[in-house]
């Protein structure tokens, strides 16, 4: 399969105060389309950095990202916002849902970003609910929803524009393994059942299993794995 | 844009009833701003009115020349002969001038609101006086008597000083002056003087010099003609003008230090209200920073966030202008104050707030929210997304 993701030595440095920090060292992966995989690393390993580069919310400081045949680091923020937009879906450990739109309103905002009409975007929204399993719940608030409900309201919202990518920053860090699981089998079943290419960061040796493929960092470096160039 | 800026906008606004507390501060700062700039901005606009309703463009004051106001003015009686029966002024069926050659004194007394000294006009007429002045009219009592200490009290001045009603009795010069009428002149500065009649208040204050004649001329084109005969006249040094210029003039130095006053306490009271809305809607962004990050990470633009903070901001401003404007409106239009004049004496005047007072003051609210919702909104876009999806 073609890669959809495509980092060559990518160097990403932060400045704090007059220190220059440097997360990532001249990394460079490929993640082929309709792969799932899963990246994982201590604290400060840099994985959530290499997940905002590949998510296009963040340039690197040296290197070319390639994702979705577009070389993003190029981009203005403007053009960025777009591409995130069409390209990527996000879910984030917290949710991060609009505590005052119901589960339905939270699911529609990608929509907004593209000219479906108002009866098309319902009917999308639907849809993504019925995948995630929560059409009945709709009309609800995130706070009256479990973590493993919004959770699952939230990977509705990044799946509902039908990006190319999901980008899922520690989506079970929050969710008993119960709820953790079944989170991680919808990501399993949109991945196999739906095609979607999956880069998920988490520290959970038992959710990265859920997985095709595993890569490690570690002090901003790949150390191992079955997915790298 | 437009979707996505309503869409934002909408959440924000879903959003205030969590924030109340924080919103309320940018509500009420910008709603006594306003209140006290319009109630200033209608002291002004009510002793425009009062002034310049006083005038009509057919009648003519003529004053010594140079003099500013009529307590400054003096004329001879020869001189007011002259004046009255200049061309232009207009004679009644018996062919004598409508003309009235009239003295200003200052009296004093005590205000009713605060019990403190005031200065009050006492306006001596001669017999015309009236007849020129057609929109003084008698309300209660009758009409003082020529030779004997009467007097009759305009009904602004009833309502603001004590010992004024019909019946009263008035001390001044050693004597003492009985209240006999009350009279309207359709809320002009009239209606805050005391009148008696010219010859009785002369005579009174040991004077032999009038100050002012107001003639009524043939139409308000006579101006001119009258106005040219008398300052060629080398037996005079007179000043005329139309009856609305001069009292226009008498106007301009109190409104403009009211306008001032508004203004400059409005300014300072603004900067407050831009402080408070500053505060809020940084608040505000901040409250809603993952937020705001989670839309921009999804593919919101900038601009959409910039907008709607924006809209929170001017939106809120209004409400607050609104009800500034409105409590404005009802609590001090057409309330009855008194302030001095150019006589040294004691203008009394409603205080009119108009609809242009009114949508100008809310005008302002909407730009101290503009300002007050800038800088946040400016965050609000720089807000770098993934520092703040991190700091979450």
């Amino acid at each position: 399969m073609s890669a959809i993701v495509s980092l060559h030595n990518v160097v990403k440095t932060y400045t704090r105060g007059k220190q220059t920090v440097e997360v990532l060292h001249n990394l460079s992966i490929e993640i082929a389309q309709g792969d799932f995989v899963a990246l994982m690393g201590p604290s400060g390993s840099g994985k959530t950095t290499l997940l905002n580069l590949i998510g296009g919310l963040d340039r690197p400081s040296k290197g070319e990202v390639n994702v979705a045949g577009e070389r993003i680091d190029q981009l203005s923020s403007g053009q960025l916002a777009k591409w995130r937009a069409r390209h990527v879906g996000f879910v984030f450990q917290f949710y991060n849902l609009m505590p005052m739109l119901s589960a339905e309103r939270n699911v529609e905002l990608p929509l907004l970003l593209t000219n479906l009409s108002s009866a098309r975007r319902k009917q999308n929204v639907q849809a993504a609910l019925a995948v995630v399993g929560l059409a009945e719940r709709a009309k609800h608030k995130p706070a009256e929803l479990s973590g493993g409900q919004a959770q699952r309201v939230a990977i509705a919202r990044a799946l509902v524009a039908d990006p190319t990518l999901l980008v899922c920053d520690e989506p079970t860090g929050d969710l008993d393994r119960t709820t953790a699981d079944e989170i991680l089998h919808l990501l399993q079943m949109l991945n196999k059942d739906h095609g979607k290419t999956i880069v998920m960061v988490t520290h959970d040796p038992k959710a990265a299993e859920f997985a095709s493929h595993q890569l490690h960092l570690d002090k901003g470096q790949l150390v191992e794995g079955s997915v790298h160039a | 844009m437009f979707k996505q800026t309503t869409a934002i906008t909408a959440m924000n606004l879903r959003a205030i009833p969590q924030r109340l507390g924080t919103s309320w501060v940018i509500v009420i700062g910008i709603a006594v701003t306003v209140a006290v700039l319009v109630s200033v901005l209608a002291m002004a606009q009510g002793f425009k009115k009062t002034l310049a309703s006083t005038g009509r463009p057919d009648r003519a004051i003529v004053l010594r020349g140079g003099s500013n106001a009529e307590l400054s003015s003096t004329l001879s009686r020869e001189n007011t002969l002259t004046i009255m029966d200049a061309t232009g002024v207009k004679k009644d069926a018996d062919g004598k001038p409508l003309a009235s050659a009239e003295m200003v004194a200052v009296v004093a007394l005590q205000q009713r609101k605060t019990g403190t000294a005031a200065n009050v006009t006492l306006r001596g007429v001669g017999p015309k006086a009236f007849e020129l002045r057609p929109e003084i009219h008698l309300v209660a009592g009758r009409m003082f008597q020529p030779a004997v200490r009467e007097l009759i009290v305009g009904k602004s001045a009833v309502a603001q000083f004590k010992g004024t009603e019909i019946g009263s009795r008035i001390a001044f010069r050693d004597s003492e002056w009985t209240v006999v009428g009350e009279f309207e002149s359709n809320g002009d500065a009239h209606e805050s003087e005391l009148m008696g009649d010219i010859e009785t208040v002369l005579s009174a204050f040991r004077r032999n010099l009038f100050q002012s004649v107001t003639v009524l001329l043939d139409s308000p084109e006579a101006f001119n003609a009258f106005k040219d005969k008398l300052t060629t006249d080398p037996t005079l040094t007179v000043d005329v003008k139309r009856e609305a210029e001069y009292y226009a003039e008498q106007s301009k130095q109190v409104s403009k230090l009211l306008n001032f006053l508004a203004y400059f306490v409005g300014g300072f009271m603004a900067i407050g209200a831009i402080f408070g809305a500053l505060n809020t809607m940084y608040s505000a962004v901040s409250a809603r920073s993952l937020e705001i990050a989670t839309l921009r990470a999804i593919g919101f633009g900038a601009g959409a966030v910039v907008v709607s903070v924006f809209v929170e901001a001017l939106l809120l401003s209004l409400i607050g202008g609104t009800i500034g404007a409105g409590v404005a409106w009802l609590v001090f239009n057409g309330n009855t104050v008194n302030t001095l004049g150019s006589n040294f004496t004691q203008v009394v005047f409603h205080l009119t707030v108009t609809p242009g007072l009114l949508l100008g003051a809310i005008f302002w609210a909407c730009v101290i929210g503009v300002v007050g919702g800038l800088f946040p909104a400016i965050r609000a876009a720089r807000l770098p997304v993934a520092t703040a999806l991190r700091a979450a």
